[in-house]
């Protein structure tokens, strides 16, 4: 599905510009594209190597498996396919942790990790497991305690209450997440008849 | 508040570390490593989507079919923009963010709109398209229906709320 949405973009972009006469923007935007791309990788590279270098620290001391045994229970449930005390239930936790917090930075390694530990457990490699997309479904949700970009940003224009979407925000994302969740279980349940 | 949960992070895996008496440096050293293996498959597929959806956004051709809409709204076309575009485009988003903020004023009401909105859900598309590729799973499934859907809910919930605490 990502794959064909992709090519329809870029079919649908172009089509268009070449018809409403912006061929040389879109010219700029494919040549721009590279670098933008690249400016994005310097940008989030050290910071996935910092973490997985502290997320490592916690792996070897058994700080990440201790977590796993305690979240087994709460997360259990969502993820029925995952074996007990699997250290992918550390690195969902460490990574929905992140996220709620506001530290997008430190989610993103956190979530490749676990997405490579549940890649072990999937039975077929090709394809995605129940346990993969009940995970990026909660991920891409969001749920956020303070979403800081946009308190920034707030600040920044010299809002007089700069938090005052915050609750708003957290009524909304956690309609999401459960939302979600429900999707997810029912998408599941169909593609398993 | 999140500017101490980062270092109470770092502190009290340090401080296990420690505790367990395991060679700190070298465990950092080897985790961080793995760096370099992970960008190497971040990066093809972080190009693959900025070309994509920057060609999309760039064509103007959302904002065309918004304009379609629009009549039939009471929400302004930078809104709705916004709120379709989320999925999609974060950078997309913030710019817009930042357009409704200077047309209407920070604390005006389609202003808290979009920021709620822009906090409810994440870049859903570029996520789907990262995570699954950096394992190299090409079949996702009911991986993006689902969170597209999740991505409905939470923005019709947006307007919904901001409608009832703001206005």
């Amino acid at each position: 599905m990502v794959s064909k949405i992709w090519g329809y973009f870029i079919v649908m972009g172009i089509v268009f510009s070449l018809l409403s006469g912006h061929a040389i923007q879109i010219n700029e935007t494919i040549l721009t594209s590279t670098k933008t791309s690249l400016e994005l990788l310097f940008q989030i590279f050290p910071v996935i190597a910092l973490w997985l270098g502290i997320a490592h620290i916690a792996t070897l001391s058994g700080l990440l498996d201790k977590l796993s045994k305690s979240l087994t229970k709460v997360l259990g449930p969502l993820f029925p396919e995952i074996p007990k005390n699997h250290i992918s239930l550390s690195y969902i936790a460490s990574n929905i942790i992140a996220n709620v917090f506001g530290l997008g930075s430190a989610a993103t390694p956190f979530g490749l990790k676990a997405m490579s530990s549940l890649q072990e457990l999937n039975s077929d490699k090709n394809k995605a497991s129940r346990s993969m997309i009940t995970f990026t479904t909660i991920n891409t949700s969001g749920v956020t305690i303070i979403p800081t970009t946009i308190i920034a940003l707030r600040i920044l224009y010299g809002s007089t209450n700069p938090t005052i979407t915050v609750v708003a925000t957290l009524i909304a994302t956690s309609l999401a997440t459960i939302a979600g969740i429900f999707f997810d279980y029912l998408l599941a349940r169909r593609s398993h008849e | 508040m999140s500017n101490y949960v980062l270092p109470a992070m770092v502190l009290g895996i340090v401080l296990y570390g420690l505790a367990k008496k395991i060679d700190l440096y070298d465990a950092f050293i080897d985790g961080s490593k793995e760096s370099f293996k992970m960008i190497l498959t971040i990066f093809p597929n972080l190009l693959a989507m900025i070309l994509s959806v920057n060609i999309l956004v760039e064509s103007g051709f959302l904002e065309f079919c918004i304009q379609l809409l629009v009549p039939f709204l009471k929400i302004p076309i930078e809104v709705v923009s916004l709120a379709i575009m989320r999925p999609i485009s974060g950078n997309a988003t913030l710019a817009l963010l930042n357009t409704i903020y200077t047309k209407y004023g920070v604390d005006h009401f389609y202003s808290l709109l979009g920021s709620t909105i822009q906090g409810c859900t994440d870049t859903t598309l570029y996520v789907i398209a990262l995570y699954y590729g950096s394992i190299g799973i090409k079949n996702t499934r009911y991986a993006l229906k689902a969170s597209l859907l999740a991505d409905v809910v939470g923005i019709s919930a947006s307007i919904l709320v901001c409608y009832l605490l703001f206005s």
